[in-house]
């Protein structure tokens, strides 16, 4: 059951954490499509459990029960190196902590991915990458040489390299300032509009999820709310509703 | 701060797995060898004091070597009771022993040899020194009747006797007599080391020693009490007939002290200097490992400070922690060294150098040192990175991020290449043109090596650029881009990756110096085995023993030889000193291709040929009359000189000769030659070591080979050997003493293995994100693992490459500065080649922990904050 028109879908998913009394529910049967060619943005308080579900999205995490779709793959299905094959081919991650590699250049962590996968960039599009993030003179420099702004940069350009089916941003400005934030969100932004990709956000923030076309909110495990295009007052007063 | 201790060591297992084996491995390996030290010198003193008695009577005033050399009446029962009777005697005990015989198998071959000697002595309880008795039944009885024998243990089990077995003994000279194995023994506390004994009844030894003449040739004295040494030799001294001399005991162990103490000496040092180089090499993990470690703990340090831990309680905490780990880890490899030295010691053992078991203890010297090294090295260890960790700001720490690559201090470059120029040096003196050259040259070669190599573990880290810049590039081509994350991570902490590799490092320069130094002195065998073994086959005793001439008489007859060219040894008395004499043919000296430098080489019936350094030491020129007088014929008595009892009645006369010729010196070449006939002109009872067998034009190997050895059957212990043999004979010397070198240095070689495993454990253990991260971008579980085991062969061949290239360096050198004995270099590339490999393999192995655990590392570690 291909749906082109999805690039992930969750069905009943359910995680818990610990065991026994101690267990704690993160994930209380979810069932969420994500369409291609959307920003969404996933809210919640802490312990929503926002984060598991990204994971559980990202192929980084597996659910106790419950299916999860990417670009058409059913995740529980497959081994260890059909995931990585995935995570490679058909995800993009930019983490609250950038973790670019310490050891590479800008450019070496931006083609890793591709790298890895053993295939050609496409130089054209690389281009375009590095000049609408403005990375073009930091190339050669190694993550310590770069500012926290430049660095997730690097991050987004890394996540979108590979052409995935979809970008999962973890609080991508949790560890910025607002000047550097504004930037990131407004690339990912454009990489919807101008570049046709679906970028999933994880956030806290009102005001990043304002650039998003869809907001999904989170509590005590489950999907609370799905706003569709709000504006950042909007989400506060959901926010402030519950 | 205590409980917190306990509990961060009890935190993280591995962590503290790791830091403790370090520990471990080099207090056992420093122990080890000191109990085996101890233990090997309490094994010769337990011989030397245990077999002297308060004062000893024998023969000789002039550094006289035999009873046969001492002219005069022989110590007969009157004298003994006359000594006895002495006021200042408790107990005198005529004795017979002596040199010159050997233990047979059943089968006739020879028990023994390779430079130990077998001691023919008679038994009584006469006391030693400290008032025990030399001697200790372990099965069976003394002998009563001449023909019966008791035996030391080892030996009976080496030739395969039992009580009641009628034994075969060679001696003196070619007589063989066969007595009866009525009990076992052995020397009071154990070990031989290597010696074989063969207690006879004083009868049977008058009989086999001295020709059946009912006297001694040595008298035991044991003092009354209160009585001193001196004042015991001195009473009895006016009782000697001429030619005999009291001797205290004290003087005796220490005549025996000098002339195994050289060994003794070199061997222990041998083993010391392993020794610091397990310490070494151990302390540079213990450091590298503490440093990782609280370079990881850092956050948590750091934790601790904002929360109002002083700065002093972070260190405490730390040195603790140490202070724990050096405890209880030294106390594991005390336990580790004492059976390490039991390996060595069954080591040695197969080469006849048996150590009493009762001696192989831990010694308070060796605990105190095992304790003292294994802690201070882990405390000082720990002491600099603690320092540094509460020297950091607690803010700053918690935010940390990971650091980029380091650079390894100038101040260290700069002292490491100082140490460099000063091993040149130190080298220069060896091997250059330096008149007078003071001291040993190899001596100066060994400490120019020592300090290479310290001065290069410290600049590893500078000079492995060029190494793991290399791999980097390859591993990029070949592995692709986990190929190059490796190289990267290796090149990340050069200090760290120097450090580590630091310790096989040591172990390759070691190994590949004996390499060099093993093939050269092969080489040189080749060499000489080519200069020296024209003939077609060499027929010789086992241990040089002597054989009847008729050996040689019988070969002559079988058809297809063309001539038998015969050697004989001597030791003979010359100038007041011991020299090796050997009778030869005529044509013997064209036959081995010596070179005359003066003179002539053709040996009449009164001329000696003498080597150039015996000629230079007794300033002896062509023309010259000399006087030696023969004072024994076995190989024992040659290469024992201080046995001073050695006892052949052969020679009375002296050999008086002229020197003719004098030649270049050759390795293993006799010094002194004279012609056969000139020794059965003396007196000297004809026998032969060594036969060179030709064989006429024509005639077939295969088939005159079977002769030659029928013809030798009489004497079991005589091989036929042709060259090839020869020289495997020689090699297979060398080879098994360099393999127990190896043995050694493999266990520093396991350490450098273990500092490998710790820093990448401890690597992954610090990458936990990144790897989580590669993971998350799609880095498959199969290229993480090559990742790290890549980034483990690059540490490894950076300290093999710069280890085998010192090696190389120090081994030639060595050659050089040994040029005279080690005539040829070679420099061994496929077993050094070899030696890479197994390097790599070295990286391979100690990358399978790491790597699997790397790999199993989750993507969402990438995540986690």
């Amino acid at each position: 059951m291909t749906n082109t028109q999805l690039a992930a879908r969750a069905q009943g998913l359910r995680k818990s954490y610990g065991s026994d009394d101690a267990a704690v529910l993160a994930l209380d049967g979810i069932d969420l499509d994500i369409e291609s060619g959307r920003f969404t943005a996933v809210m919640g308080p802490s312990g929503s459990g926002k984060s598991t579900l990204m994971h559980c999205l990202a192929a980084l995490d597996s659910p106790d029960s419950g299916t999860v779709e990417v670009a058409g793959h059913d995740l529980g299905r497959l081994s260890d190196r059909k995931l990585t094959r995935v995570r490679r081919d058909q995800i993009g991650f930019v983490f609250q902590s950038f973790n670019l590699v310490p050891t590479l250049t800008a450019e070496q962590n931006i083609r890793l991915p591709l790298r890895l996968a053993g295939r050609k960039p496409d130089k054209a599009w690389f281009d375009t990458v590095v000049d609408t993030l403005g990375l073009r003179q930091r190339l050669r420099h190694r993550p310590a040489e770069l500012s926290g702004g430049q660095q997730q940069r690097v991050a987004c350009a890394r996540a979108l390299l590979a052409r995935p089916a979809i970008v999962f941003a973890d609080e991508p400005t949790g560890n910025l300032d607002s000047a550097s934030g504004t930037e990131v969100l407004t690339f990912l932004r454009r990489s919807v509009d101008e570049f046709g990709r679906t970028v999933v956000m994880v956030t806290h923030d009102p005001v990043a999820a304002a650039y998003c076309d869809r907001v999904v909110m989170m509590r005590d495990g489950r999907v609370v709310d799905d706003l569709d295009h709000p504006d950042r007052e909007q989400i506060l007063a959901h926010l402030a509703a519950r | 701060m205590l409980s917190l201790t306990l509990r961060a060591l009890r935190a993280r297992p591995l962590r503290l797995l790791m830091s403790m084996l370090a520990v471990t491995l080099g207090v056992g390996f420093l122990a080890g060898v000191m109990v085996f030290s101890h233990a090997l010198s309490a094994t010769f003193d337990n011989i030397v004091d245990g077999s002297t008695p308060d004062g000893l009577v024998r023969s000789g005033t002039d550094q006289g070597l035999g009873a046969a050399a001492a002219p005069g009446a022989p110590l007969d029962q009157a004298l003994v009771r006359r000594i006895d009777s002495l006021p200042q005697v408790a107990r005198a005990d005529g004795q017979v022993q002596g040199l010159g015989m050997t233990l047979l198998r059943a089968d006739g071959t020879a028990v023994g040899g390779g430079g130990a000697p077998t001691i023919t002595t008679t038994h009584d309880d006469a006391p030693n020194m400290s008032g025990g008795h030399t001697l200790q039944l372990t099965s069976g009885r003394w002998p009563a009747a001449p023909d019966e024998v008791t035996l030391d243990q080892t030996s009976v089990r080496d030739a395969h006797y039992r009580l009641g077995d009628e034994v075969r003994l060679l001696g003196p000279g070619t007589a063989q007599h066969r007595v009866r194995l009525v009990g076992t023994a052995q020397l009071t506390g154990g070990g031989t080391a290597g010696a074989t004994l063969v207690v006879l009844s004083t009868r049977g030894a008058q009989e086999l020693l001295l020709g059946g003449r009912s006297a001694y040739n040595r008298i035991a004295l044991t003092a009354a009490p209160g009585v001193s040494q001196q004042q015991l030799v001195d009473a009895v001294q006016a009782l000697l007939p001429a030619g005999y001399q009291a001797v205290t005991g004290h003087d005796v162990a220490q005549e025996t002290q000098d002339l195994i103490g050289g060994f003794l000496d070199a061997l222990s040092t041998f083993l010391l200097v392993f020794a610091i180089i397990a310490v070494v090499v151990s302390g540079f993990i213990i450091a590298n490992t503490f440093t990782i470690l609280v370079a990881q703990r850092t956050r948590e340090l750091a934790l601790l400070r904002t929360l109002g831990a002083s700065r002093r309680q972070v260190r405490g905490s730390v040195l603790l922690e140490a202070i724990l780990v050096g405890v209880v880890s030294s106390t594991i490899g005390l336990v580790v060294g004492r059976l390490l030295a039991r390996l060595l010691a069954a080591a040695l053992g197969r080469f006849g150098l048996h150590i009493g078991d009762g001696h192989l203890v831990l010694t308070h010297g060796s605990v105190v040192a095992g304790y003292v090294v294994g802690i201070v090295m882990t405390v000082v260890a720990s002491y600099v990175p603690a320092r540094r960790a509460g020297r950091i700001a607690p803010l700053a720490a918690l935010r940390s991020e990971q650091a980029g690559p380091t650079r390894p201090s100038l101040t260290r470059v700069c002292l490491a290449i100082l140490g460099v120029l000063l091993g040149v040096g130190c080298a220069y003196v060896g091997v250059g043109d330096v008149d007078p050259r003071p001291g040993n040259p190899a001596a100066w070669v060994g400490v120019a090596g020592v300090v290479w190599i310290v001065s290069l573990a410290a600049l590893a880290p500078t000079l492995g650029r060029p190494v793991l810049w290399v791999c980097r590039s390859a591993y990029g081509l070949v592995f692709g881009v986990a190929g190059r994350l490796a190289g990267e991570n290796a090149a990340r902490d050069p200090r760290r990756t120097g450090a580590t590799a630091s310790a096989l490092l040591i172990g390759l320069a070691l190994v590949s110096t004996i390499a060099v130094l093993a093939a050269s002195l092969n080489a040189t065998i080749d060499t000489s085995v080519d200069q020296r073994f024209t003939s077609d086959f060499r027929v010789e005793g086992h241990d040089r023993l002597p054989f009847p001439v008729a050996v040689g008489d019988r070969m002559e007859r079988v058809a297809g030889v063309a001539s038998v060219s015969r050697e004989q040894d001597v030791a003979a008395l010359y100038d007041g000193g011991p020299t090796e004499l050997v009778g030869v043919d005529g044509d013997y000296l064209d036959a081995q291709g010596l070179t005359i430098g003066a003179g002539s080489g053709r040996l009449s019936p009164d001329s000696a040929v003498v080597s150039r350094s015996f000629a230079d030491d007794h300033d002896l020129r062509v023309g010259q009359a000399i006087v030696m007088r023969p004072i024994g014929t076995t190989p024992q008595e040659v290469s024992r000189h201080a046995h001073r009892t050695a006892t052949t009645p052969t020679a009375t006369q002296t050999l008086q000769l002229r020197v003719t010729g004098i030649f270049g010196d050759a390795t293993a070449a006799p010094q002194v030659m004279v012609p056969l006939r000139a020794l059965a002109h003396a007196g000297v009872r004809r026998q032969d070591n060594v036969l060179h067998v030709d064989l006429a034009p024509g005639a077939g190997v295969a088939r005159v080979r079977p002769e030659l050895e029928r013809a030798a059957a009489s004497a079991p212990y005589v091989a036929v050997s042709d060259k090839q043999e020869f020289s495997d004979q020689l090699h297979h010397r060398v080879n098994q003493m360099v393999y127990l070198i190896y043995g050694l240095l493999a266990l520093a070689i396991v350490i450098a293995v273990l500092g490998i495993v710790n820093t990448l454990s401890l690597s992954v253990l610090e990458r936990t994100r990144e790897l989580g991260l590669l993971r998350a971008v799609g880095m498959s579980r199969a290229q993480v693992r090559r990742m790290v085991t890549l980034e483990a062969v690059a540490i490894a061949l950076l300290g093999s490459v710069l280890g085998l290239g010192l090696g190389v360096l120090v081994g030639v050198l060595l050659q050089r500065s040994l040029a005279s004995d080690l005539t040829t270099l070679a420099v061994p590339i496929g077993r050094l080649g070899a030696f890479l490999v197994v390097a790599v393999l070295v990286g391979l192995l100690a990358a399978v922990g790491p790597s699997i655990r790397a790999a199993r590392m989750s993507p969402l570690r990438a995540a986690a904050d």
